[in-house]
């Protein structure tokens, strides 16, 4: 833990709003530190007589320069890779080259995937590592921990990075404890550092009002997961061609706790609100859960998706699967529009960094204004309806 | 049949500000809460106790400071039968890994488990990443976003996990991890008698050495991870307010989002 | 609450729970019970799996062995959200104290439990279309044949009809002796003989259930007469003293909410360049009005202490504290939503509701010109100059 010296102490109590972790307290008019400390260093700057310090690490580095490479992991459902894998490639091969121009490996677990991966290949990947099985046709997180271990432990990569999708979330970590090194999860940055090639990972924490920097000091490889929609895709060239290097897994000797009974798409037109260009949101303001049928009306218009806030869905006004927040999706279209919704920091925290933010409120002091490129004060529904109708009319 | 439920403390809101005038960090002090994904993982739990023909015990675990305490009072006043905190200053500094390899020597410590249910992700780090790395120190399968246990038996369990299309149903060999997400069922408040039952309950306390935790896997020091800085995000956003009734609030609208491309 | 009441650990517990009914459970589908005029039925589970049902009850009965002061914290906080509710939780407490006050032990061992546990619910038969404040006038008829007493009438505007399982029903079993010749029986739901009538439309509490019971030739088992024939009286009017101030604490609760909603209408709305809370013809209401339910939640406190005691006087305070704070509560809701202007008539925001709910505490459990008699006819008897 950080060190408070307590004869330096003066007890003036400005360290323990500053940590955001509530890991400092006042003992006997001294501050006490917790084990929720991170070692974050947040309190050392504002002590206004140095009494905090944040003790030298005894990280003991063996010599790291022999794991080489960045590694994706290619996301498939059905055998088609999903639109995440693009974004992790773009990511990877920028890395790659900040890493002093390594290689990039995508590794691929699935069946009968011949086609897709004709088409993997003439995106900017280096070699592309394949596992075909018939069991890993579908999502097994024990399975796919398993395999995708195995790999990581023939491949010494310096940075191995994964979608943070449901798929992403359900076995990374696993790979991580089970290779033994650091994973950080939804980073909205990454960089290398030149010098020692140690990924700079950025986070956010507490609903996005913190941004956490990260390192894996000594762990190899370095995983990150990154969210969809965060970073840009790459661009696909008939130029390139990619190795494919078939692995084969003797999976039979996996002994498997887990299996695959059946795989259930519901057909009511799930809306995957983070695949949308544009969201228009409902929230409480806009008064009963009917008026969610004209915003699907605006939605559709606008070629776009509804999404709730968490409000309205507790209210039981629209499904879970609508849901923008913290507890919900987040989403970083190109258009938000935000209706009626008083921009709680739990929402926010799902759509901030949207391209370009409308929100529609009759309370000119709502919080969603604070995040909105364009603000209208007003009443929600006339709002829905007026947008509806000069839509249709400029159609016309 | 035991149950273990993971539990975290976290700050009631996670609304942590700059000072405008210090321009340094600010956190309400407020009293933590259970993390609320976490509350539907002890429903669940207490919902399983309640159908289950055989005798059924639930035990929450929290890894935390002192404070932590309330948490586990909160859950025994829900309705569960023991509570356990892992407590040490040696723990300080944990990443998710440190965290797993903590809560896994705890639930060995605990002992005779068959399943174990944590919530979805915590509040104020939301990565998710504990309950299946856990898994992973104590060999278990693992499956997360659970929506619906369709069936448990003492030796296996089928459950549906979440996808962003639907679901998969899975059958899980037990002793297993899960997690849940939210619209898996409607968390009980707490009941007057669990109220005071909680009130006079002890909470068995694990240090370090009660978990036969080696020091190199603990903390800091056993964190693959470590936190560099923290920094509040800039979002500075110039705002435009548009003037006028609707109608010229919409047309506005309309034609600026035109200019910039986005319709 | 401004003041502090000094409530112990376990008091302040049972409000918390209380609270958190109201806030996470009420709260967000007040409006619509209200709109519907839909009975509450998974709220009242809710509360009984908080234990919260039997509060009043003896342990040995499986309540949680409070009593009427307990309640009224209860009846604070749940109608501080929505008193039709608050009025769906308290009416079990009306129907059972009958029988917790003077039923035999058989009666206690046989009803007292599952209404503790909530499973079943309860509700007060006494007020029918020509006997309203003048019990004495009742019409509802009990004669007994062998072992059986064989009732016949209609009960009007009864809270619970038709949801409750048990009825605490009052008849007249010998016309000639008046007041004096009224009993309490216990009657079940679906004993033969035994209906409802028609679901009344209010103007509050609509989520309430009020509604006509009809007795032809139902028959009912003479161990179902509570103490003893021509008790009656006695038993309504000793019920009323503990229930009293439960309704008192339902007018502090809807003054309380309404009074919220106000401040926090004044403190947004802006007219004339600044939050209409800075004039000072608004802070003078606002004033007056949390004055006013601090009196009344003060003035109901003490009498369910002095219930709880058995203190002398408990009819007179019990009937101090229901009449003022309903009256309290009429005026605050009122000006609550003249605070709150055009919007304060509009029914998509809450305050008009309170305003509604407010009036019904001055009518029932003794309209408040009877307690006003109760209170006079008290100070007449024992008042030494």
């Amino acid at each position: 833990m950080i060190t408070i010296d307590k004869d330096t102490c003066i007890g003036c109590e400005k360290c323990i709003p500053a940590c955001p972790f509530g890991a400092l307290e006042m003992v006997e008019g001294k501050a006490e530190v917790n084990q929720n400390c991170t070692f974050c260093g947040a309190c050392v700057e504002i002590c206004p007589v140095d009494a905090i310090t944040k003790p030298k690490l005894h990280l003991e580095s063996e010599d790291l320069s022999h794991f080489k490479g960045v590694g994706i992991f290619v996301e498939q459902k059905n055998g088609v890779i999903q639109p995440i894998s693009y974004e992790l490639v773009e990511l990877g091969r920028r890395l790659a080259e900040q890493s002093g121009g390594e290689k990039l490996y995508a590794f691929v677990l699935g069946n009968s995937m011949k086609e897709e991966l004709d088409n993997l290949k003439r995106y900017p990947v280096d070699e592309i590592i394949y596992v075909e099985h018939p069991e890993l046709e579908k999502f097994n997180p024990d399975l796919y921990a398993d395999v995708l271990a195995g790999c990581l432990k023939k491949y010494s990569l310096n940075i191995f990075l994964a979608g943070a999708s449901t798929i992403g979330r359900s076995f990374i970590p696993k790979v991580a404890a089970k290779v033994g090194t650091g994973l950080t999860a939804d980073c909205t940055d990454l960089e290398v550092e030149q010098e020692e090639r140690h990924l700079i990972q950025t986070r956010p924490a507490f609903g996005g009002n913190l941004m956490a920097v990260i390192k894996t000091a000594r762990h190899r490889p370095q995983m990150a997961t990154v969210r969809h929609k965060v970073f840009p895709m790459a661009e696909p060239s008939q130029e390139k061609s990619a190795k494919i290097v078939p692995i084969s897994f003797p999976l039979e000797k996996l002994h498997l706790k887990q299996k695959v009974l059946e795989v259930v798409e519901e057909v009511e037109g799930m809306i995957q609100i983070e695949e949308a260009d544009i969201i228009v949101t409902g929230g409480r303001g806009i008064g009963k859960p009917e008026n969610f049928e004209e915003l699907e009306e605006l939605a559709r218009l606008l070629g776009g998706a509804v999404g709730a806030t968490r409000a309205t869905v507790d209210a039981e006004w629209i499904g879970y699967h609508h849901q923008v927040g913290q507890t919900g999706k987040t989403v970083t279209p190109k258009l938000y529009i935000a209706i009626g919704a008083s921009g709680a920091v739990q929402h926010l925290a799902g759509m901030k960094t949207s391209k370009t933010i409308v929100a529609v409120n009759k309370d000119p002091d709502a919080p969603i204004f604070n995040v909105a490129h364009y603000a209208i004060v007003g009443d929600a529904m006339t709002f829905v309806r007026e947008m509806v109708s000069q839509l249709k009319k400029s159609a016309e | 049949m035991k149950i273990i439920v993971l539990i975290k403390q976290v700050p009631e809101s996670n609304e942590v500000q700059v000072d405008p005038e210090t321009l340094t960090l600010k956190r309400d002090t407020v009293e933590g809460i259970i993390n609320p994904f976490d509350m539907y993982a002890i429903e669940e739990a207490l919902q399983i106790k309640e159908k289950n023909s055989e005798e059924t015990t639930v035990s929450a675990l929290s890894m935390g400071p002192p404070q932590a305490e309330s948490a586990l009072r909160e859950a025994l006043a829900m309705g569960v039968d023991e509570a356990w905190l892992v407590c040490d200053k040696k723990f300080a500094g944990s990443d998710t890994w440190a965290t797993s390899y903590t809560l896994a020597r705890a639930v060995e410590k605990i002992g005779d488990y068959d399943l174990i249910i944590a919530g979805k992700q915590a509040f104020d780090g939301d990565t998710a990443q504990v309950p299946p790395e856990m898994a992973e120190f104590i060999s278990l399968p693992f499956c997360g976003f659970v929506q619906n246990i369709e069936q448990l038996k003492s030796t296996f369990m089928v459950v549906d996990r979440m996808t962003e299309e639907g679901f998969n149903r899975v059958e899980l060999s037990l002793p297993a991890v899960i997690s849940v997400v939210k619209d898996i069922n409607v968390p009980r408040l707490p009941s007057l008698k669990g109220k005071i039952r909680a009130r006079k309950a002890t909470i068995k306390q694990l240090t370090a050495e009660d978990i036969e935790a080696e020091e190199e896997n603990i903390g800091i020091n056993g964190s693959p991870t470590q936190v560099v800085k923290v920094f509040t995000p800039e979002y500075s956003t110039d705002t435009e307010y548009l003037e006028g009734e609707a109608k010229e609030q919409v047309s506005t609208l309309i034609s600026k989002l035109q200019e910039a491309n986005i319709l | 609450m401004i003041m502090d009441y000094n409530l112990n650990e376990e008091q302040e517990e049972i409000v918390e729970i209380a609270r958190r009914v109201a806030e996470e459970r009420v709260k967000p589908v007040r409006a619509e019970l209200d709109e519907k005029e839909e009975f509450p039925t998974e709220i009242l589970n809710t509360l009984a799996q908080s234990d919260l049902m039997g509060i009043y009850i003896p342990e040995e009965y499986g309540g949680m062995g409070y009593g009427a002061f307990e309640l009224a914290l209860i009846m604070e906080e749940l109608s501080r959200v929505c008193a039709g509710v608050a009025v769906s939780y308290a009416a079990n407490a009306l129907g059972a104290y009958p029988i917790l006050l003077y039923a035999s032990e058989e009666q206690k061992q046989k009803y007292l439990p599952p209404i503790a546990s909530g499973e079943k619910l309860v509700a007060f038969g006494l007020t029918e279309p020509n006997a309203g404040s003048d019990v004495a006038a009742l019409e509802t008829t009990a004669y007994k044949d062998g072992d059986e007493y064989v009732l016949n009438g209609t009960k009007q505007w009864i809270t619970n009809g038709g949801e409750a399982d048990v009825y605490t029903v009052f008849a007249v079993t010998d016309k000639k002796k008046g007041a004096r010749g009224i009993s309490c029986f216990i009657v079940e739901k679906d004993t033969p003989g035994f209906t409802f009538g028609k679901k009344e439309k209010k103007l509050g509490i609509r989520c309430s259930a009020t509604r006509e019971l009809v007795f032809q030739d139902c028959r009912v088992p003479a161990e179902n007469l509570i103490r003893r024939p021509g008790a009656g009286f006695l038993i309504a009017m000793k019920t009323f003293e503990k229930s009293r101030p439960c309704i008192g604490a339902q007018a502090v609760g809807i003054a309380q909410g309404a009074l919220e909603e106000a401040v926090a209408f004044a403190r947004e709305r802006k007219q004339f360049g600044q939050e209409v809370i800075n004039f000072q013809a608004i802070q003078v209401m606002i004033a007056d009005m949390a004055t006013e339910i601090e009196a009344a939640r003060s003035l109901v406190l003490n009498a369910a202490k002095n219930v709880d005691a058995n203190a002398k006087n408990g009819d007179i305070s019990s009937s101090m504290a229901k009449s003022f704070a309903s009256d309290v509560s009429m005026k605050v809701t009122v000006d609550a939503v003249q605070i709150c202007g055009g919007s304060g008539y509009m029914r998509d925001y809450p305050v008009e509701k309170y305003m509604r709910d407010a009036k019904i505490t001055q009518i029932y459990e003794g309209t408040n010109q009877i307690m006003r008699n109760i209170i006079a006819l008290g100070l007449k008897k024992r008042l030494q100059s």
